[in-house]
């Protein structure tokens, strides 16, 4: 295997339970073969208890207690497989409205998403809610796959018309790269290996589409941020003076010698070296964890932000975002909360709520103030001290924040910024 | 360089990195959970990369059961040593002889739940606020839905179907005081990613993953090591045969596989192709379907 070349894809899975989104996942790890014998034997002995007649692929995804007994899947949980092309990590992700917070979360790093439609059913309420919180977390690719054709005799009519269904509601939506796959997970058409049942679909299974898709370009090379973890003074021999910022580059690329600036105190220099584990590299870009070193003595500190003096981000206290509350407890208007930004902590409040977006219609509602929970809202944020921001959609680590109830220290929204 | 990114071990590597430090930045008083395991062996090394030139910042804890492999009490010792860390044991033996905890009875008894009050002990006594982990989420399907910063009450308790829903990479580690965090920075590994790696980095780890002679008895379907703590029982033959360990557990519950696998590069080609997963050689996780989550709820690693 050349390991050097493989990259890693995140994907994440929306679909209810009926749509077959658990087999599917227990189809790819299944056919990849990465799953072990002794977790076969127990799933098979299991499937037999319920009475299923040869093993529920399902029950491979499905881990605690609870989804067991119900048959549901009621939070994130992370499969992985290999194959000799790429490493793969999934966010199975439960479906049902109720869970639209887990759904944003397993979206929030994945690379692709894949939709699954029932064709008996076509597009309904539910595949809007999952296509709108893609484009909403601006998933790069999105791939949709039409699954169950075994039970529409795989007939290419039913396919292309959800094809067309999907076109249609979702040129209102922000995607860039959608593409369309009929499969049946649970007779393996399309999956891993190409339909027999389906000659009419000249387009790559979707292992092989999950295996090429261009993945290099997801993370932003152009604007270079750097937002300060931690400051390494190692008070040792040989290191005396050394002060190196450490952190992960969350977007674009930097070198020795490059002009930087300080955010937000707006103090100048150029970088002296950039380093890792005893090693000076001659560049370092995103997503990689390493130390920096200045040429002048500035005081830096955790939540500042290094960025190349050419290509700032804004620097702001107020910004209009698109809010999606998580928690129980609905939003307080005007009460203070702890926002986290990269690695900037600030108090913030939430000043106006312009609308919310009903995620089923993509109708605007400006009557209705009130931020329940799964509700996703256009607000304006007020912060006691500046944040370093890009668009959300141009930068996902400097585009997005959560916010954090200091009553409770649970994390209550999660924000992108526009 | 020509291409602008990261082969998927360096991806990962950054990833555990990026969590490490920011235990380091959101608690005052973190520690490495080391069980001289070769999950616990990676968090250090990478812990290590990540301050660097700084001394690595954590202690080590270790929940000692008293049921040890000799290699890996050596082990542990001698990397305190090369990294000039701190070392904390809390004792299962000690929490036993104060009355906290009593012995298990029956045929498969062992210690394992015992470390449940032992680590949460110290945890308390040493006002830990962070126990870093080397939980893998593909090790166990209780551990695929853990998060990098997983809250625990002030009785340590899990509570998995209420967790703070983790985004991008920003990791809420707030807590009240009593309260404290389990985080795990190389979740997203697998078990071939942390072999690959250790083969990559040339890491060292104990002699017991690597083939090698043993006395040992035929059990639950793997190979127990001999040892003062093992009572044979009827029918029970000890045989020397060449063994190597896929996990390090008590030496009680920590069956052996037979291999001719005595290097690294060996070690890594016998992963590649196993066909059980690294845990169903632990009788620890055999007991019941839910054995993994129902521990881990109690405040397990």
């Amino acid at each position: 295997m050349q390991i050097d070349k493989n990259q890693l894809l995140r994907f994440t899975t929306a679909g209810s339970v009926d749509d077959g989104k658990s087999t599917l996942i227990g189809r790819l790890l299944y056919d990849s073969k990465a799953i072990f014998e002794d977790q076969l034997q127990a799933v098979s002995s299991t499937s037999k208890k319920k009475g299923h007649n040869g093993i529920d692929l399902a029950l491979f995804t499905d881990g605690l207690k609870d989804e067991r007994e119900q048959g549901i899947t009621i939070d994130v949980a992370y499969r992985y497989f290999t194959t000799p092309k790429r490493k793969f990590i999934i966010a199975d992700t439960p479906g049902h409205i109720q869970y639209t917070r887990n759904m944003v979360t397993g979206a929030s790093t994945a690379n692709a998403a894949i939709i699954l439609i029932d064709a008996r059913n076509g597009v309904i309420e539910q595949t809007k809610r999952h296509a709108f919180i893609a484009s909403l977390l601006q998933i790069p690719h999105i791939i949709v796959c039409v699954n169950k054709m075994d039970l529409v005799g795989y007939k290419e009519e039913v396919y292309e018309d959800i094809v067309h269904q999907f076109e249609e509601f979702s040129s209102k939506l922000y995607v860039k790269d959608v593409r369309f796959i009929p499969i049946s997970a649970l007779k393996g058409d399309n999956v891993v290996n190409r339909s027999e049942n389906m000659p009419w679909f000249q387009g790559a299974p979707l292992l092989h589409t999950l295996e090429h898709l261009h993945i290099s370009s997801d993370v932003n090379k152009l604007d270079a941020r750097f937002p300060v973890q931690t400051v390494l003074r190692p008070q040792r021999e040989r290191f005396i003076d050394y002060r190196g910022y450490a952190g992960r580059i969350a977007s674009g690329i930097f070198r020795p010698g490059d002009e930087i600036t300080v955010l937000p105190s707006g103090f100048t220099s150029t970088i002296k070296s950039i380093d890792f584990d005893g090693k000076e590299l001659e560049e370092a870009f995103a997503p990689m964890s390493v130390s920096i070193t200045l040429n002048d003595d500035i005081d830096i500190s955790r939540g500042d932000m290094l960025v190349k003096t050419a290509n700032q981000p804004e620097t702001v206290q107020e910004f209009d975002t698109m809010l999606c509350w998580l928690h129980n407890n609905p939003a307080r208007p005007r009460a203070k909360y702890t926002i986290m930004h990269t690695t900037n902590e600030q108090k913030a409040m939430i000043k106006d709520i312009h609308y919310k977006i009903d995620i089923n219609t993509y109708a605007r509602n400006e009557e209705d103030k009130d931020l329940q929970m799964n509700d996703i809202a256009k607000v304006k944020i007020r912060t006691t001290r500046p944040l370093m921001i890009d668009e959300y959609r141009d930068n996902r680590t400097t585009g997005s924040f959560i916010l954090i109830d200091d009553a409770t220290h649970e994390t209550v929204a999660a924000g992108m910024i526009m | 360089m020509s291409k602008y990114y990261l082969n998927y071990l360096d991806e990962l590597e950054s990833e555990a990195i990026f969590i490490l430090r920011e235990v380091w930045a959101q608690f005052q008083n973190p520690v490495i959970l080391f069980s001289g395991g070769k999950d616990s062996i990676l968090v250090t090394h990478l812990a290590k990369k990540a301050f660097y030139p700084s001394k690595i910042p954590f202690p080590l804890l270790h929940i000692d059961t008293g049921h040890n492999f000799p290699e890996t009490i050596q082990f542990r010792n001698d990397l305190i040593k090369e990294l000039g860390a701190e070392l904390i044991v809390g004792s299962v033996q000690k929490s036993i002889d104060d009355g906290r905890v009593a012995e298990e009875k029956g045929k498969n008894a062992t210690r394992n739940a015992l470390q449940i009050t032992t680590l949460l002990d110290a945890i308390e006594e040493n006002k830990i606020d962070c126990a870093i982990g080397g939980g893998r989420r593909d090790e166990e399907k209780a551990r695929a839905k853990e998060r990098f910063f997983s809250h625990r009450d002030d009785f340590g308790q899990w509570d998995p179907k209420n967790q703070r829903p983790e985004l991008w990479n920003l990791l809420n580690g707030k807590h009240f005081e009593g309260e404290h965090f389990r985080a795990f920075p190389i979740s997203n590994w697998t078990e071939m990613d942390v072999w690959n790696y250790i083969l990559r980095e040339n890491i060292k780890i104990p002699s017991l993953y690597i083939a090698h002679q043993r006395k040992v008895v035929w059990r639950n379907d793997s190979w127990i090591p001999v040892s003062e703590h093992l009572k044979l029982e009827e029918g029970e033959e000890i045989v020397t045969k060449k063994i190597r360990f896929r996990t390090l557990g008590d030496i009680t519950i920590t069956g052996g596989i037979e291999s001719d696998a005595d290097t690294l590069e060996k070690i890594v080609a016998e992963v590649a192709a196993m066909k059980q997963t690294e845990r169903g050689n632990r009788t620890d996780d055999k007991r019941s379907e839910t054995a993994m989550e129902d521990r881990k709820k109690q405040g397990y690693f």
